[in-house]
């Protein structure tokens, strides 16, 4: 093999270039170890004390820039047990008013590794946390007896009003889980629980800063390292301002006192959401400082769940507040026109079936049926679509046509609010019945209960409301959202665009029309108000847990929508009796800001009642 | 028992000692300094098994098992299924993501029961083979075909792209370093150096934005300086007369005086821009019209450099501004210019600060505080070079500096004494991954250069590293010790 030599001369070039750098870091080194005395003068073993600085986390407001949840200051002592020297402890345990066993107790804690996965004893341990403002006065003039401590400072929540716990939110410690997911925390940090606290947590922790500080030998703080050249400023995190009114939120779970469910309220030309409350609530304060712990069990053990938001989370049987949609699929499909009508003696009777109804007026077209919430008529309508065979081939086609409707509607999926743990309540489609009454062993009259929104229907009080304003908008609805606003950022796109349903705009007029029947002359005249024009819909759901829910949608001005409430009372009885008193409260509080005279008695009845709820059955 | 006794024997002859002997000494070097790094003063032993330290000397047995197997199985076969290894690594490569569970951001370990592998560090001595096989191809000479550059890249840039997929930037960069062979087997040094030149461009003049000499950014200023030492070099390497050399040199001097002059005991304004890159390129006509003198048309090149690095210079400062914020502080972050929020620039001011507070002699075995207090990261696996310099100093830095060029420089003696091009290649295929890691690791951890996270080898904690490397080093140990034979 013959050699190439003039490229085996290159081995001095690829040789040479790694002497030179070797000789480079050499002569670097011998600058850093010899010549610079920088790094000399902190040879005698002294370090740094890298001190987190915490950024404020960002206020929220309220859609009238009422301040809601704000910060609190906090003290957490913290030490470096290398650094900790024999100390007085009974001086000490004084001063935080603790007994000598508590803090032998908070030692032992400490250094248990199965406690405390991160102990080293060479980084700041905290010992005890949140400390009152008292407390920490007396601790910081009596620190200098105390080498190895040292005081951090923490932001902790406070609100201005024991309401909307569900919406706000809190704050909790971080979890080992969430410091392998995300780089942003480490131990002792805290993180949004529940509600736009958790949803939009990376926009209210801001940046978290470093301070460096120099200590000695002995653990003693002797300064700042370079005048802090190397420090990191913390950033604040953003405000949020919510489009929840804070004060009609307050006045809904007043009106919720004593009862089960949820009132949520949109505005319909935006899908801001001005109130959202599940009853049972709880003060948002109870899960501040030091006895988040206790409360938290106790109310994660009480048997009414106050910590589960009904609004978005509860999935209910919509009953009759879901004719609405009823009649907007069969125009759609052009099923009934606005005229025809369907019988109704005392019910619908068909096929060996019959499903109840009250007395009224028969036979009706859509609007009067909507007015009197006949089921017959949505009963009859229902089973002309599932069973026309002649236009859609079979029941279980024209049933996926059913439920694609209902979805563009909002129901059956998420509908995408910006809180967390919302359901996406339940739609069947043709392939659950298959599999549960064998394929093509099922027709409309099987399932016939579905059509008023009884069944297997589910839906989510959020998701009623959000029905109600896609009628009052007469055909489109934007994605119901709880923030308003970002401090310098733009709000997702998702929550500006229109969403469209698969129906035709000009069948909503006519479905609105039927809901302001309902009230004018109807089953909802108790929302009548002296002089705004509110359209409405009852529902009064039966149930397996007991007396029927009571439910309410309704909107107002009829001609130009503000407001959009549904409410859901969980066995309150006839629709009437407190779906549609509160809904209609609301709206009128909403609207104008105080109850007519001739309308408090029945507010009152509404804030004293109460339903009683059987003990749940272990 | 005799006769195996000296087949044991026959496997041990006529390897390389010195390599050998300097393999061991660095990995016992790492198991004492990740016990350092890791050593905690209430409760330690270095053999734990629960201490860094004490896996690492489990994981050391393997590699030493490993090593002997490999010396046991006949050079040939290597050559044979240089191919097939490369593909069966690069499968696994491609599989990794998928199986792998994300560590911060990575999919590049695969778990087996409570052990983790990293098949990122065994693509090194695949490449390597293949690399080899294609060059040891019937009478293949780089240059002789483009077709070869593209074969050659390829084999290159396929494990490359697949790290980086695996979110394992350092690792994958370390790739790069296979352009040394590429050199040392006949592509043109001035591609080496233009590649070098662009990356060193490209970091200064986004680095040195911030302070101004004469009312030109240090990093643009810096650069214009370097542009006139390599004109010089440059023309003069290509003319073989130093006098033009000095002529060039008096002129830049000269410039510089009198802008000195202008702008410091006067203290006038001056376009101290222009002026230079006016200077720049009167050298260049001066340089064009000696080698129209001299008919040494290759000194034009000299021109050509001077011209396109200032015009890549700018491009980079042009290109770089219309960049959103954002994305600007992504790149400074990734070259390590900025600090991220995580602080990658603390860090190495810690581990200075670690380093810089060694003094001579350094603190002392297991004395270092620095290290100990938990503020340099990775200290047991990146930054272990740390642990060193604190507490054995510039003599302990020097020494383990020392055993990197002394292995580097051996295995590139034993690539030059290869009988066959296979040999060689892999050989410094090798010393090129070698050559990478040292630079950046330690480049690194004195802030020479930008943090890239990449172990130091044999002494950074983990069995990846160290197994990848002595398949390595051991592979090439046994095509050294078959050369005679293949003489034969």
């Amino acid at each position: 093999m013959r050699k190439n030599y003039n490229l085996e001369k290159r081995k001095y070039v690829i040789s040479g270039f790694i002497i030179v750098i070797a000789l480079i870091y050499l002569i670097r080194l011998f600058d850093l170890q010899i010549q610079d005395s920088r790094y000399k003068a902190s040879a005698d073993s002294n370090a740094f004390l890298k001190k987190t600085i915490y950024p404020s986390r960002g206020l929220i407001y309220d859609r009238n820039d009422q301040l809601v949840v704000y910060n609190q200051p906090a003290y957490d002592v913290m030490l470096i047990p290398r650094d900790v020297q024999p100390f007085d402890t009974v001086d000490f345990c004084r001063t935080l008013n603790i007994t000598p066993e508590q803090l032998v107790k908070r030692f032992a804690d400490m250094r248990d590794k199965r406690l405390n996965p991160g102990y080293s004893a060479y980084t700041p341990q905290r010992l005890i946390a949140q400390l009152s403002s008292q407390d920490y006065g007396r601790l910081q003039e009596k620190l200098y007896r105390f080498p190895g401590f040292f005081i951090q400072k923490r932001i902790l929540r406070q609100y201005n009003r024991p309401t909307a716990a569900n919406v706000l939110g809190n704050i909790r410690e971080v979890s080992s889980k969430d410091i392998e997911n995300d780089d942003y925390y480490t131990l002792g940090d805290y993180t949004g629980d529940l509600g736009v606290e958790k949803s939009y947590e990376r926009y209210l922790r801001g940046q978290k800063g470093v301070e460096i500080l120099i200590r000695d030998a002995r653990g003693r703080i002797q300064g700042r390292y370079e005048d802090g050249a190397h420090d990191i400023e913390p950033v604040s995190g953003r405000d949020l301002r919510l489009s929840l009114d804070i004060k009609l939120q307050e006045y809904a779970e007043s009106l919720m006192v004593g009862k089960r469910g949820a009132v949520v309220a949109i505005e319909p030309a935006t899908g801001e959401i001005l109130c959202l409350a599940s009853s049972p609530g709880y003060d948002p304060r109870l899960l501040v400082g030091r006895e988040r712990g206790n409360n938290y069990k106790r109310l994660l053990d009480d048997e009414s769940w106050p910590l589960f938001d009904r609004a978005i989370m509860a999935s209910y049987p919509p009953g009759s507040t879901f004719k609405p949609t009823q009649g907007l699929i069969f125009l759609q499909e052009g099923i009934i026109d606005l005229n025809t009508p369907y019988p109704c003696h005392g019910g619908y009777i068909n096929g060996g079936l019959r499903v109840g109804c009250h007395p009224h007026a028969a036979p009706l077209p859509l609007k009067p049926a909507l007015q009197t919430s006949c089921n017959a008529f949505f009963c009859w309508g229902f089973k002309a679509m599932i069973d026309r065979r002649s236009k859609y081939g079979s029941s279980a086609a024209a049933f996926e046509i059913w439920k694609n409707h209902l979805v563009s509607m909002g129901y059956g999926y998420k509908l995408g609010v910006d809180l967390p743990g919302e359901n996406r309540g339940f739609i069947p489609n043709a392939k659950f019945y298959d599999k549960y009454y064998k394929e093509g062993r099922w027709s409309a009259n099987t399932i016939i209960s579905v059509s008023i929104g009884q069944g297997e229907i589910l839906a989510t009080p959020l998701q009623i409301a959000n029905l109600c304003a896609t009628i009052a908008n007469r055909g489109w609805f934007v994605t119901p959202h709880a923030v308003k606003q970002i401090q310098d950022t733009v709000m997702p796109a998702e929550y500006l665009e229109r969403r469209r349903p698969t129906i035709d705009l000009k069948w909503f007029e006519h479905v609105a029309e039927g809901m302001r029947m309902a009230v004018t002359g109807g089953t909802c005249r108790r929302a009548a108000l002296p002089d705004i024009e509110v359209a409405g819909k009852t529902g009064t759901a039966q149930n397996p847990h007991g007396n029927d829910h009571s439910a309410f949608m309704g909107f107002a001005p009829y001609r130009d929508p503000q407001i959009a409430v549904a409410v859901y009372v969980e066995n309150g009885g006839w629709g009437a009796t407190y779906g549609v008193p509160i809904g209609s409260l609301v709206i009128e509080k909403y609207l104008k800001g105080t109850i007519a005279p001739d309308r408090k008695p029945m507010e009152e009845q509404m804030l004293n009642s109460r339903i009683y709820y059987a003990k749940p059955k272990k | 028992m005799r006769n195996r006794r000296s087949e044991t024997s026959s496997i041990l002859r006529n390897v390389d000692w010195p390599t050998i002997i300097i393999y061991v000494l660095l990995v016992v070097c790492g198991v004492f300094s990740i016990y350092a790094a890791s050593y905690d003063f209430d409760e330690a032993s270095l053999f734990s098994i629960d201490e860094f330290s004490g896996k690492q000397i489990r994981w050391i047995g393997l590699a030493f098992a490993i090593g002997f197997i490999i010396l046991l199985i006949d050079a040939r076969m290597y050559e044979t299924y240089a191919y097939p290894i490369y593909i069966a690594v690069i499968i696994l490569l491609i599989v990794t993501p998928f199986i792998a569970h994300g560590i911060k951001g990575s999919r590049s370990w695969i778990s087996f029961g409570s052990m983790s592998l990293q098949p990122a560090e065994f693509a090194k001595f695949a490449t390597a083979l293949a690399l080899a096989k294609l060059f040891s191809g019937y009478q293949f000479v780089l240059n002789a075909r483009f077709s070869n550059y593209v074969a050659a890249i390829t084999i290159i840039i396929l494990p490359v792209i697949l790290i980086l997929a695996q979110n394992e930037t350092g690792s994958a960069l370390t790739f790069m370093a296979l352009f040394f062979v590429l050199y040392r087997e006949g592509m043109s040094g001035l591609i080496l150096f233009s590649a070098m030149l662009a990356v060193i461009i490209f970091v200064v003049a986004i680095k040195f934005t911030e302070t101004a000499v004469l009312g030109i950014p240090t990093g643009e200023f810096a650069i214009l300086l370097m542009i006139m030492a390599i004109m010089t070099g440059m023309s003069v390497m290509y003319s073989r007369r130093t006098e033009i050399g000095r002529n060039l040199l008096i002129g830049f001097a000269s410039v510089g005086l009198i802008l000195w002059i202008l702008t410091g005991p006067c203290g006038l304004e001056v376009p101290a821009l222009a002026i230079i890159l006016s200077s720049i390129a009167i050298a260049c006509i001066y340089i064009i019209v000696e080698s129209v003198r001299r008919r040494r048309s290759k000194m034009l090149i000299a021109c050509g450099a001077a011209l396109f690095s200032i015009a890549f210079m700018f491009s980079v400062n042009f290109a770089f501004n219309q960049l959103q914020p954002h994305q600007q502080q992504r790149i400074k972050v990734v070259l390590g210019i900025e600090e991220d929020l995580r602080g990658a620039g603390y860090n190495v001011n810690q581990s200075k600060i670690a380093i810089g507070s060694g003094g001579f002699f350094g603190k002392g075995y297991l004395n270092g505080t620095q290290t100990k207090l938990k503020y340099v990261p990775e200290q047991h696996t990146d930054f272990i070079f740390c642990t060193i310099g604190e507490e054995k100093g510039f003599v302990g830095a020097l020494v383990v500096i020392g055993l990197y060029i002394a292995l580097i420089l051996r295995v590139i003696a034993i690539a030059e004494r290869q009988p066959k091009t296979f040999g060689r290649v892999y050989a410094y295929c090798v010393a090129s991954y070698f050559i990478f890691h040292f630079c950046i690791n330690i480049g690194m951890v004195i802030g020479l250069c930008p943090v890239i996270g990449i172990p130091l080898p044999f002494l950074s904690y983990g069995g990846s590293s160290l197994w990848g490397f002595t398949i390595l080093l051991f592979i090439l140990l046994k095509f050294d010790q078959n050369r005679r034979t293949e003489l034969r």
